[in-house]
């Protein structure tokens, strides 16, 4: 593994995100019936293989520290996300957060169709953990910033796709938090709000939060990120700057099998 | 914590957390305000659209009430020596309503929320038990429109009906949850459970003393049978809710019609409910690391 020493000075200090010789395993199952289990047990087959995930990753995030994480698809990326944000726990080793975490993994996940969209907004903040005076306080913020004033009251199911992910991200990047995981959500809505967006991450950026971020989009890891995590089948890779991550996974030193 | 990272060796993890790992049923009070709005969400799409809404509610249980009334009691003369019997009928049979619904929304819930479960972390235990309240919810009419009936008739509030309507209410809520947690949780990995839940609920209403009465049973079975029969937490809410609406309308009820260790059953069912809840949640929190996988 090539490693920088940016972002392994920590002993002193005390990270926000501890991921801590971390696997995680999945069974995939052959068989979806009592008969098929049956047949493929009187030939002998397997009926199921274990496929590895993650693979003893560890790594530490510093508090306002702002990580990419990289590799090509199936690298275990949104795995590692989902068990720091909890939703998956691991099977070896141990992930510790310090401070609040919310996802901007599945905006609109918790969105109800035939609720209006106010309704959907405190359903959601709460979802993400927010208290009813926490929405009350970024109620009118969250509004403003998703640009559906006007529709407010109506049921969900009548907007059109862009207000309908407009206000969900909205809620998501208001909510109160310290660290923020994120995973391929700059796709959202037209490029003015686009615009936004960035300008909101910068903020938040400014303001010190800690970000983990899963990406393809190059440039958008560039202007967020100042430090780069590159995995592969569940291992990493590289560590280091993200200037160097990047040129790590476009070299061809990705590409090989790591030696064992 | 052991941490394997030299480099964190001796690093104070106590104000750290695990993601993912929750405070079981404790977690439910940090998290009120979720709860509430996730009752509310099913609560107010349930009538969306329709022009009467909440209305439905009692007009449901009020054609049951009548259908009872007209059928059984005077067409069938199905009274069998019991005095209002479609009052009787009707106290019990909410209960079983209550049960039937909660129990089977309950087991159902996290397949029904599959989409957040997998995707944001939050106290699973919130599903089963917003289910729970909103099958409450839906009950209250219910009630409502028993007790307007049994005004009707001439009931009276007087302490011990209401301590036993009140016990009946915390013996059969404590069970459904217990049991939707139970068999939700196991309703994960094998979605056999809800279609096992179907067969139990099909049995439910027989073996509570609904469409009968107990009499009928202690005239056909040994004692130590009856014993087991009456502190079934359901035929325990079941004969609470005898106590405290049909009875008090009903003259020498209390004397003829209950069982001599009415209240040392009613308590032992109420303990077996607890102990549903503790296994109930047990379980429920050892499969639950592997919900969102499974799902």
């Amino acid at each position: 593994m090539e490693t920088s020493t940016v972002g392994n000075a920590v002993a002193t200090e005390r990270p926000a995100v501890i991921v801590d010789a971390v696997s995680k395993h999945f069974s995939l199952k052959h068989t979806h019936s009592l008969k098929e289990t049956f047949i493929a047990w009187t030939k002998r087959k397997p009926l199921r293989t274990e496929f590895t995930a993650l693979n003893e990753l560890s790594f530490t995030v510093s508090e306002g520290e702002s990580v990419a994480v990289m590799g090509y698809n199936g690298s275990g990326k949104s795995t590692l996300l989902k068990l720091m944000s909890g939703v998956l726990r691991p099977d070896e080793g141990t992930v510790l957060t310090r401070g609040r975490v919310a996802g901007l993994i599945e905006v609109g996940a918790g969105f109800h169709p035939d609720l209006t969209g106010r309704e959907n907004v405190y359903l959601n903040a709460a979802i993400l953990g927010m208290q009813e005076e926490e929405v009350d306080e970024i109620f009118e913020e969250i509004v403003d910033f998703a640009e559906i004033r006007e529709f407010l009251d109506q049921e969900v199911k009548h907007y059109s796709s862009g207000m309908f992910m407009r206000l969900a991200f909205s809620v998501a990047i208001h909510v109160h938090l310290d660290i923020l995981l994120v995973d391929e959500i700059l796709s959202v809505g037209d490029a003015p709000f686009r615009e936004k967006c960035r300008i909101k991450f910068g903020e938040m950026l400014e303001k010190e939060k800690t970000m983990v971020v899963v990406s393809h989009d190059m440039e958008m890891v560039r202007e967020l990120c100042s430090r780069g995590i590159v995995i592969k089948k569940g291992k990493l890779r590289f560590d280091g700057p993200i200037e160097e991550a990047i040129a790590y996974l476009e070299s061809p030193a990705y590409q090989v099998e790591e030696a064992k | 914590m052991a941490l394997v990272n030299p480099a964190l060796h001796g690093l104070d993890t106590s104000d750290y957390s695990v993601p993912g790992k929750g405070r079981g049923l404790l977690d439910v009070f940090h998290w009120r305000f979720l709860l509430k709005l996730l009752v509310r969400k099913e609560t107010a799409t349930r009538y969306r659209n329709s022009a009467l809404g909440w209305i439905w509610s009692y007009v449901r249980p009020a054609a049951q009430f009548v259908i009872f009334y007209v059928v059984l009691g005077v067409f069938l003369q199905m009274n069998r020596g019991v005095d209002n019997f479609a009052l009787y009928l009707f106290s019990g049979i909410i209960v079983i309503n209550f049960f039937s619904e909660g129990f089977s929304n309950g087991t159902k819930t996290l397949v029904d929320n599959a989409h957040l479960v997998r995707k944001i972390y939050l106290p699973r235990e919130l599903f089963p038990i917003a289910a729970v309240i909103v099958s409450f919810v839906h009950f209250l009419p219910q009630m409502g429109v028993l007790l307007v009936v049994c005004l009707f008739f001439g009931w009276l509030p007087s302490v011990m009906p209401i301590l036993a309507i009140l016990l009946g209410l915390l013996t059969v809520l404590t069970f459904t949850l217990g049991l939707g947690m139970f068999f939700g949780s196991l309703n994960v990995p094998f979605r056999d459970a809800q279609n096992f839940v179907e067969l139990i609920l099909l049995f439910a209403t027989w073996v509570s003393p609904v469409l009968y009465s107990w009499k009928m049973v202690a005239r056909v079975v040994p004692d130590w049978a009856m014993h087991i029969y009456l502190v079934n937490p359901l035929t325990s809410a079941v004969q609470l809710f005898h106590y405290g609406f049909w009875a008090p309308v009903t003259d020498g009820a209390f004397a003829s019609e209950f069982p001599d260790a009415f209240w040392t059953h009613a308590g032992i069912a109420l303990l077996l409910s607890l102990i549903t809840l503790y296994v109930g949640q047990a379980v429920f929190r050892r499969l639950e690391p592997k919900f969102a996988q499974d799902l």
